[in-house]
């Protein structure tokens, strides 16, 4: 049966190459903001580049919040990246106190630049995998993945499966039950994250 | 650890590679999508396009491009060449690219870089440099090195920087297809004055030369274009290299 991936669309950050991946790996996925096509994707995709209260402010008016903690609820595969990853929060220290989706326990704060020089976090960094859930499967320990952000995560459960190292360590994969979400950009990540979409369609 | 990044670059000119190739296979080394899917697989970590066409056409050529590009490599690609207007970065980014490199126009309108960084994100933003050392200066010149603008290099650097650019893409021109290496001063008196990745470029040789610019420069990536035309300067042993000198990169 022909697998439905729905990548939300919320106008942030560059959607068409989440889709281009999952084209090149010989499947459809469709780019939506319609709740009902939400609702009935097998596979939910979340990607976004930018600002945390930006993409939940179009999330809202979009009246996208509630289809997709429904969705994600009801089971439903959901794979966040980069600010998706983010977005899955309670909370981002951006611009204040924003309130995220609050599907996972912890909050989004920034790197400090009184340690890092450069930030954003641009470019390919190695993880180190904590958990080898099936996501992982044929990807090598200490593999680079590329990433692009000045914000993480710091879940308050243990569901950390990956941390990246950049003048300290972050959480760079969480998994719980349905939610895989990872701080890189999979479809920017060459064979290694190529591995991990087909991984989340396949697991 | 955050890896030194190797960045080639296509020169492109009415949708074909025009710089430094080595015809032995025409019709593969002309075309950039193929070009670009063999440094993919080269383990290159990011592409750098350059359009140099020069025609009414010219945009909806290299948008049409930039999509058939990001369809075939899934690593991060810039494109740049002409950009002078948010619409253009828009067009760009809408097909595919990843980051839009910004030269004369950020010099002739710096609050283009305010405004596309706003609109864009920092991170999509790349502010190319060309400078070429006048006495004891290193100058900013634009239209391609053909025009002085008069801006010391390593203040305009910090300008950019300022105003919101994501990366700086540092092209000496002294050194330029000379292969006599990375002009490492210029390079480290810029990476001094940002807090934003450095892209060296203009005089790469080998892999000694990259090492020299990763080491003592601290620059974050190195560019070059015609050594990586040519099958014995293959990326993967460059970053063989790199590596036995302890030097983080993606292998």
């Amino acid at each position: 049966m022909e697998k439905k991936i729905a990548i939300i669309d919320y106008g942030m950050g560059n959607l068409k190459n989440v889709r281009n991946a999952f084209n090149f790996l010989g499947y459809d996925a469709e780019i939506t903001g319609n709740y009902k096509n939400i609702e009935n994707a097998d596979y939910l995709i979340l990607p976004g580049v930018g600002g945390f209260k930006d993409a939940m402010l179009t999330l809202g008016q979009k009246k996208l919040i509630e289809p997709i903690k429904d969705t994600i609820a009801a089971g439903k595969r959901f794979l966040g990246i980069c600010l998706g990853m983010q977005l899955l929060f309670e909370t981002s220290e951006e611009f204040g106190y924003t309130e995220g989706l609050g599907v996972l326990k912890g909050k989004v704060i920034k790197f400090d630049h009184s340690v890092i020089p450069l930030i954003p976090h641009i470019g390919w960094n190695d993880i180190e995998i904590l958990e080898q859930t099936k996501e992982f499967n044929g990807i090598k320990n200490n593999s680079f993945f590329y990433f692009l952000h000045s914000y993480y995560c710091v879940p308050e459960e243990d569901i950390s499966t990956a941390v990246c190292d950049y003048y300290g360590r972050f959480t760079a994969c969480v998994k719980k039950d349905n939610i895989f979400a990872c701080q890189f950009h999979p479809e920017k990540s060459h064979t290694a994250g190529l591995a991990l979409l087909k991984n989340f369609i396949n697991s | 650890m955050l890896a030194k990044r190797i960045i080639p670059c296509l020169d492109i000119k009415n949708n074909e590679v025009v710089k430094g190739i080595n015809f032995e296979d025409l019709r593969s080394a002309g075309d950039p999508v193929e070009l670009a899917k063999k440094y993919d697989a080269e383990l290159a970590d990011e592409l750098m396009f350059l359009d140099i066409t020069a025609s009414h056409e010219k945009r909806k050529t290299i948008l049409e491009l930039v999509s058939k590009i990001s369809e075939n490599i899934f690593i991060p690609f810039s494109v740049g060449g002409g950009v002078s207007e948010i619409e253009d970065i828009r067009d760009l980014l809408n097909s595919g690219a990843d980051k839009v490199s910004i030269n004369t126009a950020a010099v002739l309108n710096p609050d283009l870089i305010d405004a596309a960084a706003k609109k864009f994100g920092s991170s999509t933003i790349v502010i190319a440099i060309d400078a070429r050392k006048i006495g004891d200066d290193y100058i900013v010149f634009t239209h391609g090195g053909r025009k002085n603008s008069g801006i010391n290099a390593v203040y305009w650097a910090n300008e950019v920087y300022n105003r919101g650019a994501g990366e700086i893409l540092l092209t000496s021109m002294d050194r330029d297809g000379t292969k006599n290496g990375y002009e490492v001063q210029l390079t480290s008196s810029v990476v001094k004055s940002v807090k934003i990745p450095v892209i060296a470029s203009g005089g790469a040789r080998d892999a000694k030369d990259m090492e020299e610019v990763f080491v003592d420069a601290d620059a974050s990536a190195a560019l070059a274009a015609s050594i990586f035309h040519y099958e014995n300067s293959g990326i993967i042993p460059i970053k063989q290299y790199l590596r036995s000198k302890g030097i983080s990169v993606r292998l």
